[in-house]
């Protein structure tokens, strides 16, 4: 499944990235704290997170996540969203909370 | 191939430019055609050492080695030294400040990440002189 077939699924808004939605998705991972979630996502999964800084876009970078999907209508400030454009990483939102979130990537990769 | 010699200097206390240098370093391994596996470690483990530069020491300089068989990167800070290397290798412990917390830093993963991404670790500290730090990633082709 790619990103962009996730977003159509999931129905969020892309709000970054676009040149990145042809990405593979294989797995997710839920987190907030920056190195934690680099020390333990694998690449490419979706990664379920409120950080919607520019700090956040380089982790996605480095750990090789294939989107960023911000819950809750997390905010993705100016600077990251040049970042996320520049670097190719996807950002995706939804107003849906980490936990259902998940569940319905879940149900999604199942499927696959 | 020959070594093929990277230099850069990390500015301090700007969290908007940290990550440039690894993000850079990933994207000519690439270009050489190193494994994934071998990337994405040694990318982790110097963005994590480039983050802990502008956290607690005010920047520093960063060179990078590209070999055949391995990448070796060097740390060097002027900053006020670790007190007790042993602590801060602790999965856990932090003495990064509050600014930093909630931009997503400071859970106290940052060595420990290092540790487990490459295959040789070394940090040199003295106390308000700075802290350099060896690190190396091996390559398996």
């Amino acid at each position: 499944m790619t990103v962009k077939e996730l977003s159509e699924k999931l129905n969020t808004t892309i709000l970054a990235g676009d040149s990145g939605l042809d990405r593979d998705v294989t797995g997710c991972y839920i987190g907030d704290l920056l190195s934690w979630v680099m020390g333990r996502a694998r690449e490419n999964d979706a990664w379920i997170t409120i950080m919607g800084n520019i700090n956040a876009i380089g982790v996605a970078v480095l750990a090789d996540t294939s989107c960023i999907i911000l819950t809750e209508n997390a905010p993705l400030d100016d600077i990251a969203r040049e970042k996320a454009n520049t670097q190719g990483i996807a950002v995706l939102t939804t107003n849906e909370n980490s936990y259902n979130t998940a569940i319905a990537i879940y149900e999604l990769l199942k499927e696959q | 191939m020959s070594v093929i010699n990277l230099t850069y200097d990390v500015p301090g206390d700007d969290f908007t430019r940290a990550g440039e240098a690894s993000g850079n370093v990933k994207k000519q391994l690439r270009r050489l055609g190193y494994n994934s596996d071998a990337i994405r470690r040694i990318a982790i483990a110097m963005y994590e050492a480039e983050i802990n530069m502008v956290i607690h020491a005010d920047g520093g300089e960063i060179s990078v080695e590209i070999y055949p068989n391995k990448i070796d990167v060097k740390l060097v800070d002027h900053g006020p030294g670790i007190p007790d290397v042993e602590k801060a290798m602790q999965a856990g412990y932090s003495t990064a400040p509050d600014n930093v917390r909630s931009l997503g830093f400071g859970a106290g993963m940052g060595l420990p990440n290092i540790k487990k991404y490459t295959d040789e670790m070394k940090i040199d500290t003295v106390i308000g002189q700075g802290t350099t730090m060896y690190l190396s990633v091996h390559v398996n082709s």
